[in-house]
């Protein structure tokens, strides 16, 4: 299993880099039916980026006047950043509420969550318009405070950092630096803390975004709670990528895993599944209390009320059922189902804040390029790619190497 | 309405340590409130316009832009990142009536709150500019702004935001607006925004059957620099009439006030948990993460 572990020392450069060449060829099948397709749609969203760069976003986009933020702010950031929300969940419950039993998928959720964040600022770099700019957020020789963005960003920011601080045991492990990991995991307890305080606050952030846009979202989605109902979402959103994620990364990388570990598994995931039923319940009841407060009777009786019920009834209601029957009945398969469920729901009532009910009384409607799409797979086929070159190296699904456990 | 906004930014202020990092971040907010009235502003009345559409013209020279291509009997335009402003005619229940279309500087713009470089700004004397060495091209001003007046040039590789900047350039060399400078009819009259009130009032009182009696921007998104008097109705003539009257930065201003106590007591609170939750098994653990 560790046929790839050098031993190495840290005062010989020339072996570390013989080392790190070593783990930069590819491991595994190179013709896979994942590889097969997602090759030649990066190929091709690199170009589309290359254009994008060379000839303006609106040569690749059907951004206008009226919808500035589209598909990749949409999809890549705005629901992006929701399903990245397992990482601060997990972290929170093994890490500060000692839940012992989530530990063994603690690490590939970390990993998940700072590589998403990583590759949707990538997104988001490519939606600005002149993204060398940025710069003066970072240095601050411009500091916007009372935008809800700036805030957004710089949490954003941190929270990268907090994430990969995290992960960094991993890494150690992974580059037998026995002396690194110790200094890694001295203040790891400090990036947990402050990366769960970031969390809440750029997810809701998120929701904060819309608050001034106030005229042109439809009111069934538009309420000054939707800070609150972004970060509640996230919960679910998180944890239900974390159920998917954790499903198929266990089918593919099965042979990293410990004989337990599929029986292990299952215990984590109706664990899981409790808790998701538990957020969506609280999320259906914020919903609730808004609907009514907001006096929003008057909006049923047309296209909109139906489309608002469809995810309502379809992406809320019933994966909390499904969900609640799933962690009930310890069913494997319903609990993959409600997750994918959530997912959709997460998606559409995002898609829906951010393009669909965005201007919802316009007659002109955005509809993304076939480009935009392909830049947004593009940017999540490169993520896999990263993940799996990651999972195949360190020590984030198999245990981690003896030393680290005579280290304490 | 001013009462309820001002008492509403007095108790803001009451508040001030939990405030603190808000207020101080819109300067915009908290500074020009106290003298809204001394901005420099505009009136344009529209019962004096003939839609010449000579400030068009003006417009794109005063801001080197290419003249804009008007045809005959226009329909109803849109500014975009070529043009600033439009004058269009509506046919309504007191026949045709014109209107111009540009930024109306809002006494607290959206746009400026949602900058988060600062290159959208409130000047002190009233105009809300666009700075190019400072914006990264985010659009997060066009998502905010509730007259959907910033424009971007997505044809560009080093696109810009365009709007309309009340001539920032041309006040500081002590004129006037270009168009305001220009207007054969005097339909523009630029000067400080209570004097503008003043004689938004008197022409309606001294002509009651002429005006509707409604100023446009003395209270829109909680006032605005640019207004207008009118001959009919304003919904007959594009005007976003369901505004909301206060500002729209103070949509933002409860999350924005909540961020520092949430950043201070979160993690205390989190460290406690923590605590509280590790006595029992610090034994067992044999490895931290």
């Amino acid at each position: 299993m560790d046929k790839t572990q050098i031993v190495y020392t840290d005062n010989k450069d020339n072996k570390f880099w013989k080392f790190i060449l070593n783990e930069l060829k590819p491991k595994g099948k190179i013709f896979t039916l994942f590889n097969i397709i997602s090759f030649p749609v990066m190929v091709l969203g690199i170009i589309i980026i290359y254009i994008r760069f060379r000839d303006g976003i609106g040569a690749v986009t059907n951004l206008n006047q009226e919808i500035p933020w589209g598909l990749w702010i949409g999809f890549d950031v705005v629901t992006g950043v929701a399903f990245a929300g397992g990482a601060y969940i997990l972290v929170f419950m093994v890490n500060i509420l000692n839940m012992k039993q989530y530990k063994p998928i603690l690490r590939v959720t970390v990993l998940n969550g700072f590589l998403a964040y990583l590759f949707y600022s990538a997104a988001l770099l490519l939606d600005l318009g002149r993204p060398l700019k940025v710069i003066n957020v970072i240095i601050g020789n411009n500091f916007g405070v009372s935008s809800v963005l700036f805030l957004v960003g710089w949490h954003f920011l941190l929270y990268m950092l907090a994430l990969l601080l995290e992960f960094s045991p991993a890494i150690a492990e992974w580059l037998n630096a026995r002396k690194l990991r110790k200094v890694l995991t001295g203040i790891s307890l400090g990036a947990v803390i402050f990366g769960i305080t970031l969390s809440v606050l750029h997810q809701s952030g998120i929701g904060a975004l819309y608050l001034m846009a106030v005229d042109k979202i439809h009111p069934l989605w538009y309420s000054n709670y939707l800070p609150l109902q972004f970060v509640v979402a996230s919960v679910f959103a998180g944890i239900s990528m974390v159920i998917l994620e954790g499903s198929i990364s266990h089918k593919v990388f099965s042979y990293q895993l410990e004989k337990d570990a599929h029986h292990q598994h299952n215990k984590i995931l109706t664990g899981l599944s409790k808790i998701c039923a538990g957020a969506l319940f609280a999320y259906f009841s914020l919903m609730v209390i808004v609907f009514v407060h907001g006096k929003d009777w008057k909006y049923m009786n047309s296209g909109w009320g139906s489309w608002y019920l469809f995810e309502m009834i379809g992406f809320v209601i019933l994966p909390m059922i499904l969900f609640y029957f799933s962690y009930r009945h310890k069913n494997m398969i319903l609990i993959r189902v409600a997750a994918v469920l959530t997912l959709l729901g997460v998606i559409l009532n995002r898609m829906n804040i951010s393009i669909i009910v965005y201007r919802w009384m316009d007659v002109e409607r955005y509809v993304p390029t076939w480009q935009e799409f392909v830049v947004t797979f593009t940017i999540i086929f490169i993520e896999v790619w990263v993940f799996r070159w990651i999972i195949t190296r360190m020590p984030v699904l198999r245990k981690s190497p003896e030393w680290v456990r005579g280290d304490h | 309405m001013i009462i309820n906004r001002r008492n509403f930014f007095k108790a803001m202020g009451a508040t001030a340590v939990a405030l603190s990092i808000g207020k101080e971040a819109s300067a915009s907010a908290g500074e020009i409130l106290q003298n809204d009235d001394e901005l420099n502003g505009m009136l344009y009345d529209n019962t004096k316009c003939i839609a010449c559409h000579g400030c068009e013209y003006d417009c794109a020279e005063a801001h080197g832009l290419e003249y804009p291509d008007i045809p005959e009997n226009p329909p109803i335009r849109k500014t975009n990142e070529a043009q600033l402003t439009v004058v269009n005619t509506y046919e309504t229940s007191k026949g045709p009536m014109h209107v111009k279309v540009q930024c109306m500087h809002c006494n607290q713009p959206a746009c400026d709150a949602a900058c988060l470089t600062q290159a959208m700004h409130k000047m002190e004397d009233g105009p809300v500019v666009w700075r190019e060495d400072k914006c990264m091209g985010c659009r997060y001003c066009m998502i905010s702004c509730p007259f959907d007046i910033p424009k971007f040039e997505y044809q560009s590789t080093n696109p810009r935001i365009m709007k309309c900047d009340l001539c920032y350039e041309r006040q500081k060399e002590g004129e006037m607006p270009a168009c305001a400078y220009n207007c054969p009819q005097e339909a523009l009259l630029f000067g400080k925004r209570r004097d503008l009130i003043k004689e938004a009032r008197k022409r309606i009182h001294e002509e009651p059957e002429k005006y509707i009696d409604y100023i446009y921007g003395e209270y829109e998104a909680g006032g605005t620099s640019w207004m207008y008097l009118s001959g009919a109705p304003f919904e007959e003539l594009g005007f976003k009439t369901n505004i909301q009257k206060s500002s729209y930065p103070g949509l933002t201003k409860g999350f924005i006030s909540s961020i520092a106590p949430v950043d201070i007591l979160l993690p205390a609170a989190l460290l406690g948990i923590y605590e509280a939750t590790k006595s029992r098994t610090n034994h067992s653990t044999e490895e931290e993460e």
